[in-house]
Parts: structure tokens; C-alpha cells; sequence
């Protein structure tokens, strides 16, 4: 192909790929790159989860090691969770904390050579129809339906929901922007650090871990905090006032 | 009407380079909303912490629009949906 220098440059590729390819009942279905590297994330994870449940069953009042850096990080992620959510964090850190791991973990992968999961559509859409469904599902149950049909009709009185239709759409983009949002920006990381190794290939030695720095680091963690942060205030939102 | 494929490549590139503009919104948006942040910041140092959260959700959420073009562009040179 002649299209240019960033397609003739054939050592540019940010793409995901097919590993192999079974039939599922009928259907041809590809193992792929993210597929594989969501499963080393996810080991990984759950190594690590491993070793802290067997390390913290000895736990001591000092910490000391490994028991002070997971102690940190709970404790961070808990204040970031009760700050926002206030008397709903118990019922979510779980939820929230495990994506928190999971997004960051996921983004920084880049730096251990791995395409970052999150840079594939397909895993960040599910994450975002689930703050969907959590968001609608506290909605109904904490709501009654009148109220509810008030509340879709929002600036004009119910009887006239003329401004339904807009609410709606406004809803169903939620998980749409929450996940895209995420995706690009990893994905954008993701490009630009492969453009740099694949055009620069000789050039780009050592200096490249400053951009990794922004890239992935940075960037990664930026998106992972705002990700969460959205995700706590549709659902503290969807509680209402009176709860 | 027949076009050539490189023709049509180009034309996806021009519209990459045209969707890309959509990056100058976001940039003054975060700008304005980080000089905010600094002015509050000098007005009241006990709340950076505060601030600094409220700043960062806001720009997140103010580059989904230049993200949006981001990923037109990203799709026109590397999916290249018009090229046969």
C-alpha cells in the first residue's frame, strides 16, 4: 500500500488482532490480543489478591511491607468513595473499588508491553451499560413510577412530556460518553506510543519513558479517577435526596 | 461515480485533519476551567484538594467532545471506511 508514511510504515500497529479462530455454535468467533491480555490482567489480579489475603491473615497492629502499601491503597480508595457517596459508600466500594484496580491496572499495562485492554471498545461498553443498569435499577426501586415520570419531564409538568424524548436520550448517552471517554483517551495513548516506536524505530530509545509517564501513568490514572468519580455520582444521583 | 482509492484517501485524511479542530473547544474549555482552579486555589488554599477533584471531573468531561472528534479521525485513516 502507498498510502502515505504512516501506513507505509509496516511496523505501525496499534490494531487488535485475531489469535485463532473457533466455531461457536456457528458462529466465527476470534480469540484476540485483548482477550489475552485481559486475562493477564486479571491474574495478575487475582495473584496479587492471593498473596495479600495470605499476607493480611497475619495482619500486625505496625504494618510493616506489603500489609502498609495495601493499607494505603484502601485507604485511599475508601476516602475517595465515602467523600462522594457519603452513606451509600458501604453497599459499593466493593463494586467501586474493583473497577478502580481493574481500569488502573488495566491502563498502566502498557508499560509491561501489553496492549492495554481498556483501548478495545469491547471492554469499556460493558463497564459503562453497568453503571447504566445499576443507575436505572436504584432508580426504579428507590423511586415511585409516578415520580419517576415527573422527574423524566423535569422542567415542563407531566401532563406535557414534550421534554421526555430529550431526558431520554440524555440517559442512554451516559454509558455511551462514559465509555468512549475512557476508551479514547487510552486508546490515543496507546496510538501515539506505537507511532513513536514504529516510526522512530532506532531514534526511540530510553527518552520514550517520559511519554510512558504521561501516557500511561498519567493519563491512565487520571481516566480511571474520573471513570469512578462519574460512575459514584450517577449512582448517588440515582438514590435521590430523601434516602 | 468511480473515484480512484488514493483520491478517496486523501479525501479521509483532509476530513482526519478537518475533524481534528474539534480538539480547540476542549483546549480553551480546560484552560479557562484550570485558571478558575488556580484562582480559587489562591483564594482559598485549605480547599485545593476539593478544587483539584472538581477540576479534573470537569475537564474530563469537557474533552469527551474533542475525544468524539479524536475518534472520527482515528476512524477515517485507520479503518478508512470510504477506501473499497
Amino acid at each position: 500500500m502507498g498510502y502515505g508514511i504512516v501506513l507505509s510504515a509496516d511496523n505501525v500497529d496499534f490494531m487488535v488482532h485475531g489469535i485463532f479462530q473457533y466455531s461457536f455454535f456457528g458462529h466465527q468467533v476470534w480469540i484476540t490480543t485483548t482477550q489475552v491480555c485481559l486475562l493477564i490482567v486479571v491474574l495478575g489480579l487475582t495473584i496479587f489478591a492471593l498473596v495479600v489475603n495470605h499476607k493480611m491473615k497475619k495482619a500486625t497492629e505496625v504494618p510493616k511491607g506489603l500489609q502498609n502499601v495495601v493499607e494505603m491503597l484502601i485507604d485511599f480508595l475508601d476516602g475517595m468513595i465515602k467523600g462522594t457517596m457519603g452513606k451509600h459508600a458501604k453497599v459499593f466500594r466493593n463494586y467501586i473499588g474493583t473497577i478502580a484496580i481493574f481500569i488502573l491496572v488495566s491502563n498502566i499495562s502498557g508499560l509491561i508491553g501489553l496492549r492495554p485492554p481498556t483501548a478495545d471498545y469491547g471492554v469499556t461498553f460493558p463497564m459503562g451499560v453497568t453503571t447504566f443498569l445499576i443507575v436505572h435499577f436504584l432508580e426504579f426501586k428507590h423511586h415511585k413510577p409516578l415520580e419517576l415520570w415527573a422527574a423524566k419531564c423535569s422542567p415542563l409538568p407531566p401532563w406535557l412530556p414534550v421534554w421526555l424524548p430529550v431526558t431520554l436520550i440524555g440517559d442512554f448517552a451516559v454509558p455511551i460518553s462514559l465509555s468512549l471517554r475512557l476508551f479514547a483517551n487510552v486508546l490515543s495513548g496507546t496510538v501515539m506510543m506505537s507511532l513513536i516506536y514504529g516510526l522512530l524505530r532506532y531514534l526511540a530509545v530510553g527518552w520514550p519513558a517520559a511519554l510512558h509517564v504521561y501516557f500511561d501513568i498519567f493519563s491512565g490514572a487520571i481516566q480511571t479517577y474520573v471513570f469512578c468519580m462519574l460512575t459514584m455520582t450517577y449512582i448517588t444521583d440515582a438514590y435521590g435526596d430523601e434516602t | 461515480m468511480e473515484f480512484n482509492t488514493n483520491f478517496v484517501f486523501g479525501c479521509s485524511a483532509i476530513g482526519a485533519g478537518l475533524a481534528l479542530i474539534a480538539g480547540i473547544g476542549p483546549g480553551v474549555g480546560q484552560g479557562i476551567a484550570a485558571g478558575h482552579a488556580a484562582a480559587a486555589v489562591g483564594r482559598n488554599p485549605g480547599a485545593k484538594s476539593d478544587i483539584m477533584s472538581t477540576m479534573l471531573l470537569g475537564q474530563a468531561v469537557a474533552e469527551t467532545t474533542g475525544l468524539y472528534g479524536l475518534l472520527v479521525a482515528m476512524l477515517l485513516m485507520f479503518v478508512k471506511p470510504f477506501v473499497k
